[in-house]
């Protein structure tokens, strides 16, 4: 194998299980045997710090005086500040822990830690208007993501963000509350089709009293749990919520779901079921080992096929994380970066449901893709905005109260805005090595193959700088 | 040439000829003349769950007043429709259009096993889901991957703001989101823009890389037809100066101009009423209605009302009870709106809301609104709404 072959193979092993990698890693790693370099990416991504943004007793002490305020009939003037205040601040923590997040993943050293958790992120999808909850389960999914499924799956089931968004808190005995047996199966775990609505029922049942307590601790309460015989998949007892998990896992279609899911996420939209059977398998036989399975899969020949290669469209956060991680931008207004995300159809812990983001050609339209294609020069150029993004429907009470007494509901009529944002080119142009052509720049930033319009437009000398905005700016640069 | 513009996102560039691969030409090359035969759906969306109680007020029902002790609207103020119901005083503006019959009201349409949550619940009202069922495709974008006699352009939906809402995205084909025509159409004269698509034959494959190319082509040749068709048309109404009638300006500059778009989407925010409900809610009650007689009207004295019809909904209404703060909280069933010079059943399509029959303090709906989705595809669209809608909805006959 030639070392140009090598070098293509671990930059696109990079940009698929990481946000890409630096030219000096590259050129390192390229003198490797991948199997190696996999190893290294497997090792180097055992650090899970959590994030620690949201305080948890300054968190409890919002919910509560919430709590008490919203029970209270008449609110003086000055409780009904309160109760705006705190609803203001949590919207606050809540940006600044997806700033937090994305941050992370721009500076990370683990990248394949924090992909794995954009992974479980959009598996798990969830809701929380509770900025502790909605931390919670993302160092729930970043702690286990490399693991064992069956932990993780147990914990996303106990995590108060889960049980708030599914209505487990409401799933009692005698007035059962299906839609987290439904979901755990249909979207979590067996896929549509590989159950009853028989087994939904007795699977509700045999959840019903898990909870979360007012300290937003997982919480057991037997007198609201129904503790008599349930029949799932042909299995009798008197089944607790984690006999229900373990029957699930005995079975090899939540082994090809995942390892399906896996596949559509780092390797192709449209499945090899050939190459998916041989991941279940293996996934399977190493009773659901994370780890086992990534590697698998990143040291399959297949992985590294052309029609795997350069063919897959950035998610949003891809393509945000990568850009930003590559040319070493900081923000000087992390603001924007919610906005970016908001106007690319990819607002972190923002799902459009609980199926999470369909990805590949659904993240394309006319307007975001000329978004995509002008953020670049905006980010490395500091351009200026004039675009705005949709509300979230769940900022409409804050429109509602902000907006709504004034003609200006809808209007657009903000001051111009820039990204404000510096790209650290001396330390970009630093790691690249001496002499190196646009069009080897060209070879290293782009993941498709080089047409010949491309070469044609690189190969005037514009120097480094201009020829990488020229190039993030391009179609090809959308797909990794 | 300096293709640097696009990228420097500075400001003007002279519109130049733009390159349209030959296999586009037939779009742009299309006589004007069959336009008349053109039918548009224009889809009004109030983003929040709009109250509609005290919007189409049962001012005829005791149960009103009891629930709503401090935001009942009283008898006296409100524009009387019929002996139970009557508009909103903010909406007095529309009473001259309903008056005309271009006014349908069709009250509690839902679906079953409402769902509370904003986003889920407008989930399910852009994606014509089931409550349980989660759809990563929009009702109207199903409508243009059927790929019928009338939605073959890449035009044939647009959205007046700047991202392009989920109703409007199918699997392979979507519609266009734009606030401003000449800024699309700047953009994609733009010379780096240009020069990405120049000559491009190798990218029109069906692979991802090759839909990138074939969204940039679309986009270009469609702004260019958009600005094209539209330029010469200088509306002469005048329209409130608001940010929603701004959208509905845009709107009938773009169907009185006759463009071959079918689906127009827009959408006012703010109406998640918790707190102090009234004046919010009126203000905003008063710039749709404002927004909507212009607009209306404006498209009378185009003759284009006959051919055009508009819907307009919100994900939810709110609870029969008003809450402690003189606000309402999310609720299940609300009525929908539906405008034209065509209406079968012109004034209140069906029975007021029953008051005293609801589901734990919610209103029971009265028709799914994948009825009056499946009405419109069927009557105004020409699709057969199963195809769209993944089962056969009765339709109604208000169209």
């Amino acid at each position: 194998m030639s070392a140009k072959d090598n070098f293509l193979k671990v930059k696109h092993l990079y940009n698929r299980a990481g946000f890409g990698i630096s030219y000096p890693d590259l050129q390192k790693l390229s003198k490797k045997n991948i199997n190696k370099v996999v190893d290294g990416l497997l090792k180097s991504s055992k650090n899970d710090d959590d994030i620690t943004l949201v305080n948890g007793v300054e968190s409890k002490r919002q919910l509560l005086a919430q709590a008490g305020l919203y029970s209270k009939k008449d609110l003086t003037d000055e409780e009904k500040k309160m109760r705006q205040e705190i609803v203001r601040m949590q919207n606050e923590v809540s940006r600044d822990l997806n700033i937090g997040w994305v941050s992370k993943m721009i500076n990370t050293d683990a990248p394949l830690r924090e992909k794995m958790t954009l992974f479980w992120h959009g598996h798990f999808a969830c809701r929380s208007n509770n900025p502790y909850f909605a931390q919670q389960l993302n160092n729930i999914q970043r702690a286990h993501g490399l693991g064992s499924f069956k932990t993780l799956l147990v914990e996303v089931s106990k995590s108060p963000a889960m049980l708030q968004y599914l209505n487990n808190q409401q799933n009692r005995k005698g007035k059962p509350n299906e839609n987290f047996a439904r979901e755990l199966m249909e979207l979590f775990t067996l896929g549509r089709g590989n159950y009853s609505e028989q087994d939904i029922k007795e699977s509700a049942r045999s959840f019903t009293g898990w909870q979360y307590d007012r300290d937003g601790s997982f919480i057991f309460r037997p007198n609201l749990h129904d503790d008599g015989t349930k029949t799932f998949f042909g299995k009798i007892g008197n089944f607790q919520g984690e006999n229900i998990i373990d029957i699930i896992l005995e079975k090899s279609e939540t082994a090809q779901f995942i390892a399906r899911k896996v596949y559509k996420f780092f390797v192709n939209d449209n499945p090899n079921e050939t190459h998916v059977k041989e991941l279940a398998t293996h996934f399977y036989n190493s009773k659901y080992d994370i780890s086992a399975l990534m590697q698998k899969m990143f040291t399959s020949d297949w992985f590294y096929a052309p029609e795997n290669v350069g063919t897959k469209i950035k998610s949003p956060a891809e393509f945000l994380v990568g850009l930003s991680r590559e040319f070493y931008v900081t923000y000087n207004k992390p603001q924007v970066l919610i906005q970016l995300q908001s106007s690319l159809g990819q607002y972190l812990f923002n799902p459009p449901n609980v199926a999470g983001w369909p990805g590949g050609q659904s993240w394309i339209d006319s307007s975001s893709l000329m978004l995509r294609m002008r953020i670049p020069s905006l980010v490395l150029n500091d351009g200026e905005i004039d675009f705005s993004g949709k509300a979230d429907p769940e900022d409409e009470a804050v429109i509602a109260l902000s907006r709504a007494g004034t003609n200006n509901a809808n209007a657009s009529n903000k001051p111009k805005s820039y990204v404000n944002a510096n790209a650290n080119w001396p330390k970009f142009l630093d790691t690249l090595p001496k002499g190196l052509t646009p069009l080897e720049l060209t070879e290293f930033l782009l993941q498709p193959k080089l047409n010949d319009k491309i070469i044609k437009m690189v190969s005037d000398n514009k120097g480094l700088r201009s020829t990488s905005v020229e190039i993030t700016s391009m179609p090809e640069y959308q797909l990794c | 040439m300096n293709r640097r513009n696009f990228l420097r996102n500075t400001g003007f560039v002279a519109a130049g000829s733009l390159f349209v691969p030959a296999f586009m030409k037939p779009l742009e090359a299309m006589a004007l003349d069959e336009l008349s035969l053109y039918k548009n759906l224009v889809v009004v969306q109030l983003s929040g769950g709009n109250d509609g109680l005290n919007t189409v007020v049962p001012f005829g029902n005791d149960i009103y007043y009891q629930k709503r002790k401090s935001i009942a609207i009283q008898p006296n103020q409100v524009i009387k429709l019929n002996d139970m119901q009557g508009l909103n005083p903010n909406m007095a503006a529309l009473q001259e259009i309903y008056d005309q019959g271009w006014m349908t009201i069709i009250n509690d349409v839902g679906y079953p096993n409402p769902d509370r949550s904003h986003f889920r619940s407008m989930d399910i009202w852009q994606t014509g889901s089931d409550s349980n069922q989660f759809l990563s495709t929009g009702w109207i974008g199903r409508y243009l991957d059927s790929n019928c006699q009338t939605c073959k352009f890449p035009y044939t939906a647009i959205e007046v703001d700047d991202s392009l809402s989920l109703a409007l995205k199918g699997q392979s084909k979507k519609g266009i989101a734009l606030k401003d025509p000449n800024a699309l159409f700047r953009n994609t004269n733009d010379p780096f823009f240009k020069s990405m698509i120049q000559n491009d034959k190798d990218h029109l494959d069906e692979d991802n890389l090759g839909y990138l190319y074939k969204t940039m082509i679309e986009t270009s040749s469609s702004a260019q037809y958009i600005q094209n068709t539209s330029k010469i048309y200088q509306s002469k109404a005048t329209y409130p100066a608001t940010g929603f009638s701004n959208q509905l300006k845009t709107v009938s500059k773009f169907i009185s101009s006759g463009l071959k778009t079918r689906v127009y989407y827009v959408s006012l925010s703010g109406f998640d009423t918790h707190v102090n409900q009234t004046n919010q809610q009126g203000n905003l009650l008063k710039q749709y209605s404002e927004g909507m007689a212009a607009f209306l009207k404006d498209l009378k004295s185009n003759n284009k009302l006959e051919d055009t019809l508009v819907i307009t909904f919100s994900e939810f209404g709110r609870r029969v009870e008003q809450n402690a703060s003189n606000g309402t909280d999310h609720g299940t069933a609300n009525n929908m709106f539906v405008f034209g010079g065509r209406l079968k059943k012109k004034g209140i399509f069906n029975a007021a809301p029953n008051l005293s029959d609801l589901d734990t303090g919610d209103l029971k709906y009265q028709l799914d609104f994948r009825q009056v989705y499946g009405t419109i595809l069927d009557k105004w669209l020409d699709v057969n709404n199963a195809d769209i809608l993944n089962k056969k909805f009765n339709t109604l006959d208000f169209i």
